[in-house]
């Protein structure tokens, strides 16, 4: 796992006790929060709808166990006892008090974390798979290099200022747990005569123009990957829309040049400042894989694993969805669910925050992960720990065995804690959940990814949701809209969206329509909800979805 | 045309603690939509506006909000508004606490 270097020290450190006076002044009166409020989004802290939000960076999702309690003790002192994991690999915290902030970015640096850069105009946290070195599909770990392009983009002086937010994610796997198509960059692995580089897309984004990203490059060596992403950053730069705040990501720069156009830019830059590039970088990356190296993992047999599958149902059931094959056969990696059926999706408590550091150091090596999908992962464990995890997680709250079913769910904030919210996503996500759970409907539903966000910034990523569910406003009454057919993987779609929206107490029975209407349209239990929709197109479902209007229809 | 007035109160957030306040009859401010004062003379909300937004050292985003007299005081009239006067509907944080 990375390890800050005397430079990464200092760097934080400094921001810390530079941010700390700037809290001095505005709580002293002598900055205005016209002054202060750029200065506290450089550091990540918001002021929502009943409370300053801290946002807190977890790069590429990586975590050790030491900064995970430490994240809880942070929410125990200086907040109300949870913390919110996000679609971006951070983790919010919903009730800071302005004069306790820097306290809290202290603590953060003391394990080697920080708030910087995620919030503003610039280049966000790197994302990748959360299952990155774990994976049984990876061609190589991604996080070298999102670490590499952490290193770069933070404080990169050219890109303090960009049109908006900048956003990065890396995968090395084919099957895309990164959503890397509706990122500003999106970075894939890939392999061609017998060397691996990158396959480069940019211009996705969700948003209010949701849109999927396009290739850019087929095959970039991997040696040519921050020049490369400079060019990129840097024709966004000088050609993205200042003029319009809505108009200002790279989605849009891309669709109105052209990606040919685009491409053509980004290749002259590129040629112009690839020999300032002189090796430096690759030295420093030689550095940072050493601290990725995959940790010793055990041998031994798994015959607790294969008894507690064979006797014990609920074990099985969780085991069936909430482990994915580990590259060693003898181990698995373990998604715990934060999304126990009714509470708030992402959500962890300090307890549990620290029960599952506990379980890493244990029986994980130490290392945790946060997904895109608001969910935690112990990405090495041996087979054999299992019933022993699972046995403390159940006991804990986490051992939901919903992994990729109707109850994990994405939600955003939404009008609970958002200032910029239209409707409420938490108590829809929660209902849902507890719906599907009454009705023991969702192993039978199988894979259904539901998206919700509460407005058009879809920072609930409703855009590509088999189902999404977008929160509004009409005429002062909580309206929701859903989209369907969306996918985030790398068969990447927007959703279509489908009739009139829903009252928040109708909401949730169309959701249970649509489940019933997909178990009775499958060709059988294998085909997916997605695959459903594909084939079929969105006219069953919109039958489904307003039966009284296909009932007038009839009349 | 321009939209007739309709009564309002003048609303931020604490500058330390970033919870919702508003402007009192008595130019204080308070954590209870019921304590506002209800401005329905636009001139004078407006004014109040103004005067609260160089408080800056100890309020932050002061703005307008609809509101109707009830039983008790100001209520508010649309569902962010009444959001902000309570608290989360996920937990029992914020206001609903202590109201
Ligand atoms: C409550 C505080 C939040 C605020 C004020 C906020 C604000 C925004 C805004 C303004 C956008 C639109 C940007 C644009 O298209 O230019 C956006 C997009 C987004 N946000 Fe948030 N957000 C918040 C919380 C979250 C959370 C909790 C998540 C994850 C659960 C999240 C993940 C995202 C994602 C994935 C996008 C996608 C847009 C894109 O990159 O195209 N945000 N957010
Ligand atoms: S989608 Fe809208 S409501 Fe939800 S967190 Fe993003 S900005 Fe807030």
């Amino acid at each position: 796992m990375y390890s800050y270097t005397d430079f990464d020290e200092a760097f934080v450190r400094t921001r810390v006790s530079q941010f700390r006076a700037q809290v001095e002044r505005r709580i002293d009166g002598s900055l205005t929060e016209d002054e202060f409020k750029p200065l506290r989004l450089m550091n990540g802290l918001y002021l929502q709808l009943h409370a300053y939000m801290l946002r807190v960076a977890i790069p590429y999702g990586t975590i050790s166990a030491r900064q995970m309690r430490q994240l809880a003790f942070i929410a125990d002192k200086w907040d109300k006892g949870y913390g919110h994991f996000t679609t971006r690999q951070n983790i919010q915290y919903n009730w800071p008090a302005l004069k306790d902030v820097p306290d809290m970015l202290e603590a953060l640096a003391d394990v080697q974390m920080h708030a910087i850069q995620t919030s503003g105009n610039t280049i966000r946290n790197v994302t990748s798979d959360h299952f990155a070195g774990a994976a049984a599909d990876e061609l190589e770990d991604p996080r070298p290099y999102a670490e590499l392009l952490r290193q770069w983009s933070t404080d990169h002086p050219e890109f303090q200022f960009l049109p908006r937010k900048f956003k990065i994610a890396v995968t090395g796997a084919e099957a895309d747990r990164a959503v890397i198509r509706s990122h500003d960059i999106g970075l894939q692995i890939v392999e061609q005569n017998g060397e691996t580089g990158f396959k480069v897309i940019i211009g996705g984004g969700l948003g209010r123009t949701p849109m999927i990203g396009k290739v850019v490059r087929e095959f970039l060596p991997k040696e040519d990957l921050l020049p490369y992403c400079e060019a990129i950053v840097h024709v966004y730069n000088t050609l993205g829309r200042r003029d319009n705040k809505y108009k200002a990501r790279i989605k849009i720069t891309v669709h109105e040049n052209g990606i040919d156009t685009m491409r053509d830019l980004i290749e002259a830059r590129f040629t112009e400042i690839r020999p300032e590039f002189t090796g430096v970088d690759q030295e420093l990356l030689a550095g940072i894989k050493a601290q990725f190296a995959t940790p010793p993992l055990r041998e031994g047999d798994t015959a607790a694993y294969d008894a507690a599958y064979q006797m014990d149902p609920i074990f099985r059931a969780w085991a069936d969805t909430n482990l994915t094959a580990h590259r060693k056969a003898d181990h698995a990696i373990v998604t715990i669910s934060i999304k126990a059926h009714g509470k708030t999706p992402g959500d962890a408590t300090s307890d549990q925050m620290r029960l599952m550091a506990d379980l890493a150091e244990e029986y994980a090596h130490g290392e945790l992960r946060i997904s895109h999908e608001q969910n935690v992962i112990l990405p090495h464990v041996h087979k054999g720990d299992l019933p022993a995890i699972h046995a403390a997680l159940k006991a804990a709250g986490l051992g939901t065995a919903n992994i990729g079913l109707a109850s994990d769910i994405i939600a955003c904030p939404g009008m609970d804690y958002c200032a910029l919210a239209t409707a409420r996503s938490i108590p829809i996500a929660q209902e849902i959940a507890t719906r599907v759970d009454e009705l023991k409907i969702e192993h039978e539903v199988g894979e259904l990814k539901i998206k919700i966000s509460g407005c058009i910034n879809a920072c609930g990523h409703h855009h590509v949701g088999h189902i999404g569910i977008l929160g509004l406003d009409r005429a002062g009454v909580e309206n929701y809209q859903v989209t369907l057919g969306g996918d985030h993987t790398e068969t990447a779609a927007v959703g279509t969206r489908m009739g009139p929206g829903f009252s928040a107490d109708e909401i949730v029975p169309a959701i249970e329509r649509l489940m019933l209407a997909y178990l009775d349209l499958r060709d059988a239990p294998e085909e997916t909800f997605l695959q459903t929709f594909r084939r079929l197109g969105d006219a069953p479902f919109k039958a489904a979805l307003y039966p009284e209007s296909e009932a007038r229809n009839a009349a | 045309m321009p939209k007739p007035f309709t009564p309002k109160v003048v609303t931020a957030n604490a500058l330390i603690e970033g919870d919702v306040i508003y402007l009192t009859n008595n130019g204080e401010w308070s954590r209870r939509h019921e304590d506002a004062r209800l401005f329905t003379d636009e001139a004078a909300a407006n004014a109040a506006l103004a005067a609260a937004e160089l408080q800056a050292s100890e309020i932050v985003g002061a703005y307008l909000a609809d509101a109707t007299s009830g039983a008790r005081g100001p209520e508010p009239t649309h569902f962010r508004e009444a959001f902000r006067a309570t608290g989360p509907s996920n937990y029992a944080h914020g206001k609903q606490v202590d109201l």
